[in-house]
């Protein structure tokens, strides 16, 4: 008898008493029907490809052991690991969802994170704290204006009433604060970008 | 664009006739030649043999 008349059954008991070939039979003769199942709940070739190779190793290990006691239902026996093993993979999966890059559309092309990364951050820290220590430079008057204006988002109304000085003695202290800003952080070749 | 809308959709691949990578196969063939079970005392050890 051809091995490829032989029943699933006497395929599988070939297999339990050592003939390797058995198994690479009944591989052959069902490997379509369970990889297209896998692939039918889990769509990713490579995803499939993994779980028959559990599959098969677990039904390699059951066989091997002597386990085995389902003559005659091999096939509903391996799609029942199978399906087994593809729910597994999904409760995996649903703790840390993914999102699948297929062909020519990449999800991060539209998804994108504005925050600034660590580094960033802290160059961003570095910038404010330089600037900081510029201002502590200013004359007292211009450097009183400019941190009302920048910092307590003051207008130009309010900071000449809490200062006592007219409105337009505070746009000039503010101009000459700018400009000397300008002038140090020129002088001393001073980067302030991120 | 094109190709996002003409792309074969899962379904009809699920209707293809797929197969497990040749590679996937020889790994199975091979780890089955490499497992040898031992009876022991009612119990039962497994150990791959290269």
């Amino acid at each position: 008898m051809k091995a490829s008349t032989n029943t699933d059954a006497l395929l599988v008991s070939a297999y339990i008493e050592g003939n390797e070939a058995a198994l690479s039979e009944l591989i052959t003769r069902h490997k379509q029907r369970i990889y297209s199942f896998i692939y039918s709940k889990v769509f990713d070739r490579d995803v499939s490809d993994d779980i028959f190779q559990e599959t098969f190793i677990k039904v390699i290990r059951t066989l091997k052991r002597g386990a085995y006691n389902e003559e005659g239902k091999f096939l509903p026996w391996v799609m029942r690991i199978a399906h087994n093993l593809v729910i597994d993979h999904f409760r995996k999966n649903n703790r840390m969802p993914k999102f699948e890059n297929s062909g020519d559309f990449n999800i991060f092309s539209v998804l994108s994170d504005s925050s600034l990364n660590a580094e960033k951050n802290m160059i961003k820290g570095q910038i404010e704290n330089d600037v900081r220590r510029l201002i502590e430079e200013l004359p007292e008057d211009q450097k009183e204006v400019l941190i009302m204006r920048i910092y307590k988002d003051m207008s130009f109304k309010e900071i000449s009433e809490q200062t006592g000085v007219s409105i337009n003695t505070a746009l000039g202290r503010m101009r000459y604060a700018l400009i000397n800003l300008r002038k140090v952080i020129e002088k001393h070749n001073i980067i302030l970008t991120n | 664009m094109q190709k996002m809308y003409s792309e074969t959709s899962r379904v009809e691949r699920v209707n293809e006739k797929l197969a497990p990578k040749e590679e996937t196969i020889r790994f199975l063939l091979d780890y089955s030649m490499a497992l040898s079970v031992i009876d022991y005392n009612e119990l039962k050890f497994e150990a791959l043999l290269n």
